[in-house]
């Protein structure tokens, strides 16, 4: 096979999947449309995720997390306080990025199991401050809010301007990952040691890598701030944290592209099967565990190497 | 097309349309009717959400499955307990299955969450359980209605004036830490310490807590008349054991908010949970004949005494049901349904009185003070012991200057300096 023939292939496959993503909605009913919106927005926080347990070798449990803290300053921003929707967005990411950039000082220092059970410890410290911290967060009911303006209320507008600005996202991420920077986190996840010793600095390089991943989910955050109109503790709690990792797993880990399809097959399939049983949520565990022994490096993962078994 | 041609188009057009639109009108009102049922069915409260569907089923079998003449389909959906996965689901109920109305939840984050969102499209959403003082107050939204519902604050107040009228002059207050607790815990010492009484102090506890000890070996020393407490679940079960194996029991009297005797918790409880008084709307031990009525019913159809979960789902069916028919089922047109469903006075309650709502949209009651009893079976039941007629939720508050003091919080409790 022609080396490059890979990388057209996959070109041509992530514009198939970004058409499809933009003519799809044109012809479903309102309430999938939402259920796509959501998908986009979920598929950015897993590419965040991926960004770290991917690319550079650290799997968070907090990035959940910092995404709900986004989602709380633009809710509370443009409801309690009244300012303007994209002002508290834009508070909202700078935000996430802040809390994650203080998270990457305590978490670089670790790696492995100690890695995950910090960034763990960390995102539960954010929930609990949610969950109790009633004057401002209102606890657990949370705040309603005011996000959406009423250009966007609408479901198929409202679904384009997420679409762009997740293809924004997008690009960006890839170009950061594919980026010689992006290089080196890779060296950081295969060697570390000897990433250190060709003269990296490999804790700013991780410490930049977490902040840059926190930005990322908090931009996701703000676009859910928007299409929810409402935040509660459930939006920091661990779970948020999980399903994005489950995402970028399923999508197939390190493969950035493959966190829309993760985020696509979890949404997708948490609808399709809630529909018909209560307990869905089986039905769903007993998906991952057959993905996980099937498909241990995700669908895209899976995909790239039968393709690649069957031109070797 | 020349102007003659289209003048005529357009005519006829006009006149199709004209003679099409009440002919879609009744198109859509003849069909069945959907309601958008949700309920925790997964989560921490499963229980009380189970409860709750088959309360509100049990009342469309007793009526033939139908409202006002027409089909009913009821589409049951699991929220979760997830205020996320309620919002969900109501987006699906209403965009995707096309309800006319929807009813339920449980936990108020829950309601909260779905109340946000009719807010936005007008859909009529009743909410018989959930009891966030909000929501039919300061930030009332005009389609949300609190059929057969109560709000967090209300029965405490005649608790608290029954209290004062046994003598107790002071009392402590232990809750769970989330804003049900803390309505509860305002209504009660609001109305208690403008009463007169004193509140000597104020414990909130994280949900799920297993340990009580500290906290009663604090409120054993406090030298107080009586303690309120606001448990619900698995709480109020392990509070209601503790509070007796900590010897407290008979010694201290103990009072509450109505769920934490609520048959839910007391099914499996013995002789700790006896003697509790709380004050509730509903009482499964009144002697009055159509309550019994419908405990027996349901004791037939579930074999187990209803829960203030079945009993609101089924009265909260019963209203919409009863305000349907006297819009001929044409349910179809939110503001015709919703104006009807508030100027109901629903006389076929399982209370076996008539219920009305105030101009909030939250039910006006007979509150009864009731007291823990075995009944003739031996299972224990709440028994009324008395009685306070026509309890709003504003108490004997004039509702405009009520609602200008902020709502309770930790911060907030209402409590009266003397």
């Amino acid at each position: 096979m022609s080396t490059d023939a890979m990388p057209r292939l996959a070109l041509a496959a992530v514009l198939l999947g970004a058409l499809a993503f933009a003519l799809v909605p044109l012809i479903l009913p309102t309430y999938q449309v939402s259920i796509l919106t959501e998908v986009l927005i979920y598929a950015v926080l897993a590419m965040s995720v991926d960004v770290l347990a991917g690319y550079t070798g650290r799997t968070p449990l907090c990035l959940g997390a910092v995404f709900g803290v986004s989602t709380y300053v633009t809710v509370y921003y443009s409801s309690t306080f009244g300012g303007s929707p994209y002002v508290g967005m834009a508070l909202g990411v700078l935000a996430a990025t802040v809390i994650a950039a203080l998270f990457a000082l305590l978490a670089i220092r670790t790696s492995g199991v100690y890695f995950l059970l910090l960034t763990l410890a960390l995102g539960m410290i954010v929930w609990g401050i949610c969950l109790r911290w009633t004057s401002i967060t209102g606890g657990e009911n949370g705040i309603r809010g005011n996000v959406r303006p009423a250009e966007l209320a609408a479901h198929l507008p409202f679904y384009y301007v997420v679409f762009v600005a997740v293809a924004v996202v997008t690009f960006v991420m890839w170009r950061f990952v594919h980026s010689p920077f992006g290089l080196t986190l890779r060296g950081i996840r295969d060697s570390e040691s000897r990433m250190r010793a060709l003269g990296y600095n490999v804790s700013l390089h991780m410490f930049i890598a977490f902040t840059v991943a926190g930005l990322f989910s908090g931009i996701a955050g703000a676009l859910y701030a928007m299409f929810n109109d409402f935040v509660s503790p459930s939006t920091v709690a661990l779970t948020q944290s999980v399903e994005g990792l489950l995402m970028a797993i399923t999508g197939g880990i390190g493969t950035l592209f493959g966190s829309f399809i993760g985020a696509l097959a979890i949404i997708g399939l948490e609808n399709a099967v809630s529909l018909y049983t209560e307990r869905w949520q089986t039905v769903l565990g007993v998906a991952f565990i057959v993905i996980m022994i099937f498909a241990p490096e995700g669908i895209l993962g899976g995909i790239k190497t039968l393709l690649a078994r069957k031109r070797g | 097309m020349d102007r003659r041609t289209f003048l005529k188009t357009g005519v006829a057009l006009a006149a199709v349309g004209a003679v099409a639109k009440p002919y879609i009108a009744r198109a859509q009102a003849s069909g069945p009717i959907k309601i958008g049922m949700m309920a925790p069915l997964t989560g921490v409260v499963a229980a009380g959400g189970r409860e709750m569907v088959d309360g509100f089923n049990m009342y469309w079998d007793e009526h033939g499955g139908e409202m006002a003449g027409r089909k009913v389909e009821i589409i049951v959906e699991d929220d979760g307990a997830n205020p996320d996965m309620a919002l969900q689901k109501a987006r699906r109920l209403v965009e995707q299955a096309g309800v006319s109305m929807l009813f339920g939840n449980l936990l108020a984050n829950t309601g909260l969450a779905v109340a946000n969102y009719v807010k936005g499209n007008g859909m009529p959403y009743f909410i018989p359980i959930i009891a966030a003082d909000d929501l039919t107050q300061r930030n009332r939204i005009k389609n949300v209605v609190r059929v057969a519902g109560y709000t967090g604050s209300q029965f405490p107040r005649p608790l608290a004036d029954w209290c004062l009228k046994q003598g107790y002059k002071k009392a402590a207050t232990i809750s769970q830490d989330y804003t049900f607790g803390q309505e509860q815990c305002g209504g009660f010492c609001q109305t208690f310490t403008e009463g007169g009484g004193q509140i000597v102090s104020q414990f909130w506890h994280p949900l799920n807590t297993s340990d009580f000890s500290p906290y009663l070996g604090q409120l054993a020393n406090l030298g107080v008349d009586v303690i309120f407490a606001m448990e619900t679940g698995a709480d109020a079960t392990r509070f209601m054991q503790q509070y007796s194996n900590f010897g407290l029991k008979g010694q201290i009297p103990l009072v509450g908010a109505m769920n934490m005797t609520d048959q839910s918790v007391i099914r499996t409880m013995g002789s700790e949970a006896e003697g509790i008084i709380v004050a509730a709307h509903f009482a499964e031990g009144s002697p009055d004949p159509v309550t019994q009525k419908f405990v027996a019913a349901h004791v037939k159809k579930f074999n187990k005494l209803p829960s203030l979960y079945g009993f609101s789902m089924y009265s909260g069916a019963m209203w919409v049901d009863e305000a349907a028919k006297t819009i001929k089922g044409n349910v179809e047109d939110r503001d015709t349904l919703l104006s009807a469903v508030s100027k109901t006075e629903l006389t076929g309650s399982p209370l076996g009185q008539t219920v009305k709502l105030d101009a909030f949209g939250n039910p006006i009651y007979d509150v009864h003070i009731r007291k823990v009893v075995k009944n003739a079976d031996g299972k224990l039941w709440n028994a009324p012991i008395a009685t306070y007629p026509q309890v709003s939720q504003f108490w004997k508050y004039n509702p405009e200057t009520y609602m200008k003091q902020p709502p309770y919080s930790r911060d907030f409790q209402g409590i009266k300096k003397s």
